[in-house]
Parts: structure tokens; sequence; C-alpha cells
């Protein structure tokens, strides 16, 4: 199997070149790559279920009580929420180009596309971090403190319970996201990457593409609830 | 097994110290080091089992108080099921073995396998503090508003520790299903896969799809219980049988990660001791999908009296009725694999002959209480916990000593005394039944669990389960005592002591750290035992 540049001679004496990615206990870069990518999938599959128990929840409670859904929704802004939409959507675009560009061996435009997603991701925190001050300077914050004026105030609470629930995961989610991007950056700035073994950058890829995607299931969730007037249920 | 020597060079011994231990990524002796925390887990819970044992051996409430045998269940159930149960056979038996029986070096992600003892430990470690602090009085399934508001014990660690626990869980899953995919050897389809490893398979798939929810369904118990977030709580509105819906869509399902791949190693064993290939090896394959699958679609069945639907009621009793033909299958198939068998009378057969007994009465008073009408007397008595013992000690925990015993002399190169291991399989076959089949009278005539004071007729029954517990608790006394002798003075049990198929006995014992000499290649199905010699010793 002929390899590009940093093939060494092979440890266990199999007589061909061994890439320095691939690790001892697999045969081939291609079975490697096979098997990350299958791995990635079925985390995702695991994230799927993590987020399905409280969405679940979220179900529920927006069939028993749909007129404090549209309290509750009407307190979130729909503007920065939609500018997050935005920041998230162009991340994922600057996430496939950054895959592209480590799949075809462009090495600087991979760390150019990486850090201006990590740029995004970081907007979109920020932009959040606003958000949940708002809430804490207006005491919608559920717990002993909540307050909140409005017929179905209680059910409300419960409807901010899981904004909060729902919105601080997936945040949680693109910090873990933004840090690894940072670590294949700073790989991709080193040259690790080539266009036959590139399986980290699309990894994180599919990684990032899942937590954008996962916003674009809450941000209507949680903030279109009742956004026409019509009432809900 | 006259002449043979240990093997010069072992993945015991090729490198030496603490640290050598608990940096590997060596699939077998990361198993090896499941089984050291969890063999502390099952002390411990062995433990609280007997001080609830000792209570009730008198009517009254003497031995301890409510509160502290409140805790002393408890403690006893979060060890046994989620330090225990959950990860005996996959992570000890599944990461020793499975890589070895595909003929792989190692699994998918051996990092990921390190790091998921880490996770487990740290798990472990949270809820070692919850005890040490006072220890908690829910009960092992955490129902709000017990857990959120109204206990007063320190439940946020052990939730924490649960949580943390779960992505052990879910990680290990997630490795051996890619491990199964990618890394089987060359000629290696999957209908000549060992059923051992296709009933990992299917315990992994449900720890990949289960496990995640109970994570976020005790977190969420969590955010209630530390910040007064309102997700189950009823002065909102919120619903607490939500979170048992959510509770059981995984522990329910993680029975069957519990019971799966003992009867994966049911199917090796049985093979391998009556000569013969397994019968109807595909009908056994596919039982185990089947009861993965059917196992997510029955969960309300724990619900029946909590105030659900009756018609939702009546397709999850016609449900969890359905999982038992998967179920059957297996028992039926291994039946069949006996007839006109060469029994050979090993130790490990002992203990697949008593998995089979005791998973029989399991399972058959789990179709008692899968009854609407049935289970509306018996829900919440003793019934149940024997009936779930049946299953959980009388399958899981025989089946794993099942393997443990098979693949004992491929984990360390030695063997054990087989007569005390014949011994110890009876003295834990009837201490088991002795403490377990009277509470199914107890919970039939009314006795209600969770009480440590009871009406004085049930005495005499309650009597004869505790002394039932004291014979289980010498004969598992006795295992650890003969194994641990074998670990020193064993006699070398040379590549293959029960002149079984498959690739993990075609390597030397204890293997290599690279598992193969040479990558093995297969070109015959898995239980080949027609073509081999019987040397019946």
């Amino acid at each position: 199997m002929p390899n590009g540049v940093g093939a060494h001679a092979d440890a266990h004496g199999h007589g061909h070149a061994h890439h320095p990615a691939l690790q001892h206990h697999f045969e081939t870069l291609e079975q490697q790559h096979e098997a990350s990518t299958l791995g990635m999938w079925v985390f995702l599959v695991t994230e799927v279920m993590f987020f399905g128990g409280l969405l679940m929840a979220y179900l529920l409670y927006r069939v028993w009580y749909p007129e404090a859904w549209s309290e509750g929704s009407l307190e979130l802004d729909i503007l920065l929420g939609g500018f997050n939409t935005v920041v998230l959507i162009g991340s994922s675009l600057t996430m496939a180009l950054a895959v592209r560009s480590a799949q075809t061996g462009m090495h600087k435009a991979t760390v150019r596309w990486l850090i201006l997603t990590i740029i995004l991701g970081l907007t979109f925190l920020v932009v959040k971090a606003f958000e949940y001050e708002h809430k804490w300077a207006l005491n919608h914050i559920p717990g002993p403190n909540f307050q909140f004026e409005g017929p179905h105030a209680r059910q409300v609470e419960i409807f901010l319970s899981l904004y909060f629930g729902l919105t601080g995961l997936h945040a949680l989610h693109m910090v873990v996201g933004v840090s690894i991007l940072g670590v294949i950056t700073w790989m991709a700035h080193k040259k690790r990457f080539s266009p036959e073994w590139s399986t980290p950058v699309e990894l994180s890829g599919l990684y990032w593409h899942f937590v954008d995607i996962v916003w674009i299931f809450l941000f209507p969730l949680l903030y279109l609830v009742d956004r026409a007037g019509q009432g809900g249920g | 097994m006259t002449t043979t020597v240990l093997p010069r060079v072992t993945y015991i011994n090729v490198k030496h110290g603490v640290a050598s231990w608990l940096l590997t990524k060596d699939h077998k002796r990361i198993g090896i080091m499941y089984m050291i925390v969890v063999s502390f887990a099952f002390l411990l819970g062995g433990l609280f089992a007997a001080g609830v044992r000792i209570e009730l051996t008198t009517p009254q409430g003497d031995f301890v108080s409510s509160d502290t045998y409140n805790r002393l269940f408890t403690m006893h159930g979060i060890f046994m099921v989620f330090f225990v149960l959950v990860p005996v056979v996959p992570a000890i038996l599944g990461n020793f073995v499975m890589p070895l029986m595909i003929g792989a070096k190692d699994v998918a992600f051996p990092k990921l396998n390190l790091m998921s003892w880490y996770v487990f430990v740290i798990g472990f470690c949270f809820t070692l503090y919850a005890l040490v602090s006072g220890g908690v009085d829910t009960g092992w399934t955490f129902y709000t508003p017990y857990s959120s508001n109204a206990s007063n014990t320190n439940v946020l660690p052990v939730g924490i520790g649960i949580f943390i626990t779960g992505f052990s869980s879910i990680l290990t899953g997630l490795n051996f299903m890619v491990t199964i995919h990618r890394m089987r050897a060359p000629g290696l389809t999957w209908f000549r896969l060992p059923l051992f490893v296709w009933a990992i398979y299917a315990t992994s798939l449900v720890m990949i799809l289960a496990t995640p929810v109970i994570a976020i369904t005790v977190g969420m118990m969590a955010l209630e219980r530390a910040l007064g977030f309102g997700i189950f709580d009823p002065r909102l509105g919120g619903d607490p049988v939500l979170f048992q819906h959510l509770f059981w869509f995984y522990s329910h399902p993680a029975v069957y990660i519990m019971i799966l791949p003992p009867m994966g190693i049911i199917s090796e064993v049985i093979a391998c001791f009556s000569r013969k290939n397994v019968f109807g090896y595909s009908f056994v394959a596919f039982s185990s999908l089947a009861i993965a699958i059917f196992g997510f679609l029955v969960w309300a069945h724990h619900l029946f009296v909590a105030g659900i639907s009756p018609y939702s009621a009546m397709v999850f009793s016609f449900l969890s009725f359905a999982v038992a033909i998967p179920s059957a299958v297996k028992v039926f198939n291994w039946t069949a694999t006996l007839y006109q068998g060469a029994i050979w009378w090993k130790a490990p057969m002992m203990w697949v002959f008593g998995f089979m007994g005791l998973f029989l009465i399991g399972g058959l008073t789990g179709i008692f209480l899968a009854s609407l009408g049935l289970d509306i007397h018996l829900h919440d008595t003793y019934f149940v916990v024997a009936h779930f013992h049946y299953i959980m000690v009388g399958g899981a925990i025989m089946g794993f000593f099942a393997g443990l015993h098979f693949w004992w002399p491929k984990m360390t190169g030695r063997m054990f005394s087989d007569s005390m291991a014949t011994l110890a399989a009876l003295l834990v076959f009837v201490g088991f039944n002795l403490t377990f089949f009277p509470q199914f009278i107890l919970g039939y005539l009314g006795m209600p669990r969770r009480y440590h004071a009871y009406s004085e007729e049930f005495q005499v029954l309650n009597v004869l389960s505790s002394a039932g517990a004291s014979i289980l608790g010498v004969g598992y006394a006795l295992i650890a005592s003969y194994l641990l002798y074998s670990l020193f003075r064993g006699a070398p049990a040379g590549a293959n002591p029960w002149l079984a198929t498959g690739l993990e006995w075609t390597t030397q014992s204890p293997p290599l750290p690279e598992n193969f000499a040479v990558q093995p290649v297969v070109n015959e199905g898995a239980y080949e035992y027609s073509k081999r010699e019987i040397k019946v010793a």
C-alpha cells in the first residue's frame, strides 16, 4: 500500500509502510476511517436519544398546556433567536467548506474555514449569554425566585424549565464543539491532514452539523409557538 | 493437562506496575480492572442485602430503624443494578473475550475503552460518597417527588453518579458495536459469529438507545432538586408519572442489558459441554435482536397501577407477553442442544443448568406480572421482588459465573478446582431457591416490599428466606476463595482446556498482549464440535 508524506517502515515487519496516523490494531487506514465514522454516527444516535428525553417532556406539556406555551414563547426574543439561527446555519457552511478543504489538501483554507466556524460558534454563545442575562434580570429563571405575571404562570415555569434545559444542553454541546474545533484547527495548522487522512476534520464536522440541526429544531419549538397569534392547541 | 506450562509472554506479565494497568489500552486488562471494581460493588451490595435479610427475620422492626432500612434496600439496589448487573458481563467478559472471539487485536477504540472505565469509576466514587454521607432512601427507582422534593438524604451525588456511569455504558456499547461491525477476522461472516457476540451486539444496541434517556431523566430530576426547576413538579402542573415513563424507558430495556449477555454465555457453554452445534443457530441469534427490540416496547408494564389509560395498559400487557416468545425460543433451543449431546459434567455446565432452571421460573412469573388483573394484586409485593431476583441473580449472575468459569482458564492461564466449583454451583442454586422461592408465596399472600416490619404470619417464610440468603453468601464466598487460590496455585490450563471451538481458544492462555501471533482466518461456523474428537477427562 503506497503512502504519502511521513510513511515509515512497519514496526511489525509485515513488509509494507504504515501511515503515521494508523493505529496498531487496525490493518488499513480505510478500516480505521470506516470504524471512526461509524462510531461517530452511533454517538450521534445516542445524542438524539439524550435530547429525546427532554423533547418528550416538552411534547407532553405542550399538548397539556398550550396557552402557557404560547405565553412563555412570546417572552423569548425572536430577533436574537433568529439571528443565532442564521449564525449557526452559516457556521455549518463554513464547517462543510473546512472539511472539503481538508479532503483536497488545502491546508491554509482548512485553517481559515475552521477559524471562521469557531468565530461563528462563539458569536452564538455570546448572544445566548445575553438572552440568559435578560431572563435573569426579569426573574424568569425557574426556581424559588421565579416571578411571572400571567394567567398560567405556573405552567410557564415548566416551559421555561424546558427552555433552559434544552438550550442549556445545546449550549453545552456548542462549548464542547468549539473546544474540539480548537484542537482540530491546531492540527490543521500543523499540516496533519491530507487527502488520504482527514478523518478528525470529517468527524468534528458531523458533530458540528448535528449540534446545528438540534438548534434548527429548538428554534421553532421554543421561539415560534404562537407568533401568528392564533391561540395555541 | 499433564505437562502444560504457563506461556512466557502474556498480557499480564508484558508490563509491570500499577501505572501499566491504569494507563493500559489492552481490552483484556481493562476487563480485569472492571472485574475488580464490580466485585467490590457486589460485596457492598451483598452486605446491604444481608442487612435487609437480618431485619426481616423478625416481624418487628428491631435490627435497624425504618429510615436505615430504607437506605439499606436503596443502596443494595443502586449498587447491584448500576454497578454490578449492567456492567458485569459486557464490561468484564465482553471486554475480555469478545475481541478474541472475532479475531481482533483490540476493540475499535482502545482509548475510549479505557476512558469508559475511568468514567465508571468516577460515577462509582460519587455513589460511594453518597453512601458515606448517609446513604439515600428513595429506592433505586428515584421516583419523583420522593427524589426531587421529599427525601432529605443525599440524592444529588447518587444522581450525578448514575448520570456519569451511564456514559460508561453508552461508550462501551458504541465501542462494541463498531468493533463487531469493523474488526472481524477474514472469513468471519455474521452467521459464523459465536452467539455470545450476537448477544453482545444486541446488548450494545440497547445500551446505545436506552442509556441516554436515563441520563437525561436523572439530569432533569437533579435540576429539579438542585435548582428548583419544575419538570415533574405537581405543584406547577408537572407530571411525576412522566418521570416513571422515562425512567422505565431505560430501566426495562436495562433488564435486557443484564440478561442478553448471560444468554450468549449459555449458548457458548452449552455447545461446548454437549459437544454439539447449538440447535437452530440463526433462531438463537435473531432472538437476541428480537428481545432487544421488543424490550423497548414494554416499559409501561411497570405503571399498571400508576393511573395510565386502560387501553395503553392492554397494549403494553400484550407486548410484554410477546417478549416471552424470543426468550422461550432460546430456552427450547438450548434444551434441544442438550438432546443427544455428549454431556460433559464440568463446573461451567453446572452453572448453565442452574441458569436454565432459575431463568425459566423467573420468565414464567414475568408472565404473571404482565397480566393486567393479576398485576394489581401482585404489584409492589414480594412476588415482584422474587420474580426479578430470579431473572437477575438466577439468570444474569448464574450466567456470569458460567462464563467466568468457562473463560477463567483463558483469562488467568490456570485451572480451578472442578469439585469446589461444582459444590459452589450447588450451594448457590440451593441457597438461591431457599431465599427467593418463599418470597413468591409471601408476595402472593400480600406481603408488600420495602417495609421493615410485617405481620407475624409471614415470619416462617421470611426466616426460610434469610436462611437461604446465608447459604447463598457461603456459596459466593466459596467461589471467591477457590478462584483466588487458582490464581496463584492453579495448574496451568493450556490453550484449550475444554477442547472448545472459537478463536479465543486458538491463542495461548493467558493470551499475548496483541491476542494472536498471526491473524486468524475463519472458514467454518462457530460450533463445529462434530469435527472434533471428544476427550472427556
